[in-house]
């Protein structure tokens, strides 16, 4: 009892203190609230979902290949390794288009140069172009593009292979 | 025995009573009538019933204070029609934009008056903090203000910003894929604050409900609340700065009369009326005349060339043309900014409120830093273009010291060097070399936007304005 008596805490502290934690966990649950209804929202089958893009048969190796609806460009490298490359230049968000004649993407904003794997050849971008995950199943493309994968360099990690058929 | 006005009269037939509501009739003609007038008044409110005729003069603020609150208010009323024939949906909403230039009454003109009436917010906000700086305005007791001012500042830009987006056609698209790229640069948590700002990776469908949200509520909301707050505690502060001559600031304490002091009515509401109707015409020939801009339909796969960010933002998309955008588009404008908001902190004298440019030698000062600024950063624009590749000279470095901390230390030592200068040939004390330092950075500034503006072409490279081939 007297412990208690020794505390300085009075009944309007107390209640004082009390009403601004309660205000403050209803602040922050409104803020947290807010943001939650601000967060991506993604749909299966479109832009930001997994899309189905082919048969792995449809991309020769050694092409790039403009996907519109996943607003990426598709590699495949002459080893028969797929990259999904984001067409979204690193630098300030410019859409990168694949130029054939000159082997690389070059961004139209302000002139980055990337090359068929995404790797940058010219500044400013700061990166290489993100990757979207490619997984192939039965022999079928498919690239989530809800994860980007953003990078330093060329991984081989990130390239991603048709199962071989010796298996 | 006073008669108080109410709509509660027994004496008065239900008509009476009915219109007594809005408050009393007819002008009174003495002093004492109008300052009743004035306390009853619901509109009059915001204003004392008498301020210092010398706060009148209009050399002293240029009214733009008061045309900023008339242009937001022009802004929602015009916000408000555009609302109800709008849908924040692509391709709906560029759809409902050519209806609106085609199909809607005056759909063009209200478009075209809340485009630039908008646009005019922007600069006449930079205006009327110019004022209040150059006039010291923002020292103690108005400091408060002050902040709330630059806040304001920020909120009509964000205003202006996801407003941006709103006609989806390929200009709004790219300002603002633009425009919001900057964003991811905040280190940590950029990536996470651009996913949330766009509702998604890219500038989308998400963004655009986004931005909408923002524009016509949150932020509006917020301005009203803070306008609201700020005309408040231009009374609480007493009324605003009284203009001085630089006679007056020789001998401060000369004043023995009591300042002349006459009713707000009618001679503040007065001019603020003939202000107000002057600018609603100016607004309304603008509007009659010059077609807000709209390109093509948005398409995400297109980027023109150049893209450009909007034109207030230009600025700070040449300083990303210069240094690592860590740089560019963080630390600078973070420093900046608080620098900005902090300024009746440190800028503490409060001998010289209300003469312009402090004194007379303020004045030569103040014109000495524009020239310098003038002639110094496109100079420096040309040499980091064309001659400073210091990614190339030091190859081992991370390109956020070697194209940023590196040359921005260069600039600053530069800074400090001049303010030297000066301090050692005209003896200049902290008040003036805060004139010196705001004035050169911002004339700087607006070099910079300039010249983004005006000087880049097709890859953001510098051309002369008339050789520009538009975007495409």
């Amino acid at each position: 009892m007297t412990e208690i008596n020794d505390t300085n805490i009075t009944r309007r502290d107390f209640l004082k203190t009390a009403w601004s934690v309660i205000g403050g966990i209803t602040a922050l649950e409104a803020g947290a609230l807010a943001i939650a209804y601000m967060q991506p929202r993604l749909a299966e089958g479109e832009f930001g979902g997994v899309l189905t893009i082919g048969a792995v048969e449809d991309f020769p190796p050694g092409s790039v290949t403009h996907i519109t609806d996943g607003r990426f460009y598709l590699t495949r490298f002459e080893d028969g390794g797929f990259v999904a490359i984001y067409q979204r230049c690193t630098h300030l968000g410019c859409s990168v288009p694949w130029e054939q004649t000159e082997n690389m993407f070059i961004c139209p904003c302000h002139n980055s140069q990337f090359t068929s794997d995404g790797d940058v050849l010219n500044p400013p971008a700061p990166r290489p172009l993100d990757l979207f995950a490619v997984s192939i199943e039965e022999g079928i493309v498919k690239v989530d593009t809800g994860n980007l994968i953003v990078r330093d360099q060329f991984d081989p990690a990130h390239v991603a292979y048709a199962a071989q058929e010796n298996e | 025995m006073s008669r108080k006005i109410t709509s509660h009269d027994p004496a008065a037939g239900f008509f009476r009573r009915l219109r007594n509501t809005l408050g009393p009739k007819g002008m009174p003609t003495d002093d004492r009538g109008r300052m009743r007038m004035v306390l009853d008044s619901m509109i009059l409110h915001i204003h004392p019933a008498k301020v210092d005729v010398r706060t009148l003069r209009f050399s002293y603020t240029w009214g733009l204070g008061g045309l900023s609150a008339l242009l937001v208010v022009m802004l929602m009323s015009t916000g408000v029609l555009l609302e109800m024939n709008y849908t924040p949906s692509p391709p709906q909403a560029y759809l409902d934009i050519l209806n609106l230039r085609t199909n809607v009454w005056f759909g063009e003109l209200i478009r075209n008056i809340h485009h630039w009436s908008a646009n005019l917010l922007v600069v006449v906000s930079i205006l009327h903090l110019l004022r209040v700086f150059f006039t010291g305005a923002y020292r103690p007791p108005r400091e408060t203000n002050w902040i709330i001012g630059v806040v304001m500042l920020l909120l009509v830009l964000g205003a202006n910003f996801t407003g941006y987006l709103l006609p989806w056609d390929q200009l709004a698209f790219w300002a603002i894929t633009v425009g919001t790229s900057i964003v991811e640069y905040v280190p940590v948590v950029g990536s996470w604050l651009s996913n949330l700002l766009l509702g998604g990776p890219e500038v989308s469908a998400n963004t655009l409900l986004n931005f909408y949200a923002l524009h016509i509520s949150i932020i509006p909301v917020s301005i009203v609340m803070l306008m609201s707050y700020h005309f408040w505690r231009v009374r609480k502060d007493g009324g605003l700065s009284v203009p001085k001559t630089t006679a007056e600031l020789a001998a401060p304490e000369e004043e023995t009369t009591r300042p002349e002091r006459v009713t707000t009515i009618p001679h503040l509401v007065r001019v603020e009326l003939i202000w107000a109707v002057t600018w609603i015409a100016v607004m309304l020939t603008v509007g009659m005349l010059v077609a807000a801009p709209l390109e093509g339909i948005a398409n995400p796969d297109i980027s023109p060339n150049p893209a450009k960010a909007p034109w207030y933002f230009m600025g700070l998309q040449e300083l990303l043309l210069h240094f690592h955008p860590v740089i560019a588009a963080v630390l600078i404008p973070v420093l900046a900014l608080g620098a900005l908001a902090l300024l009746p902190f440190y800028d503490i004298s409060l001998g010289s409120v209300g003469v312009y440019f402090r004194s007379w030698r303020g004045r030569y000062l103040t014109l000495i830093a524009t020239s310098l600024s003038l002639f110094v950063t496109p100079v420096w624009v040309l040499v980091d273009e064309f001659a400073l590749h210091w990614t190339d000279w030091l190859p081992g470095w991370p390109t956020w010291i070697s194209n940023g901390l590196l040359p921005l230390s260069l600039l600053l030592l530069g800074f400090y060097t001049l303010q030297a200068a000066l301090r050692m040939i005209f003896k200049t004390n902290p008040e003036e070399r805060i004139l010196i330092g705001f004035t050169y950075l911002f004339v700087a500034l607006i070099v910079l936007t300039i010249i983004g503006i005006f000087f880049r072409g097709e890859g953001m490279q510098l051309f002369w304005p008339w050789e520009i081939v538009p975007a495409h």
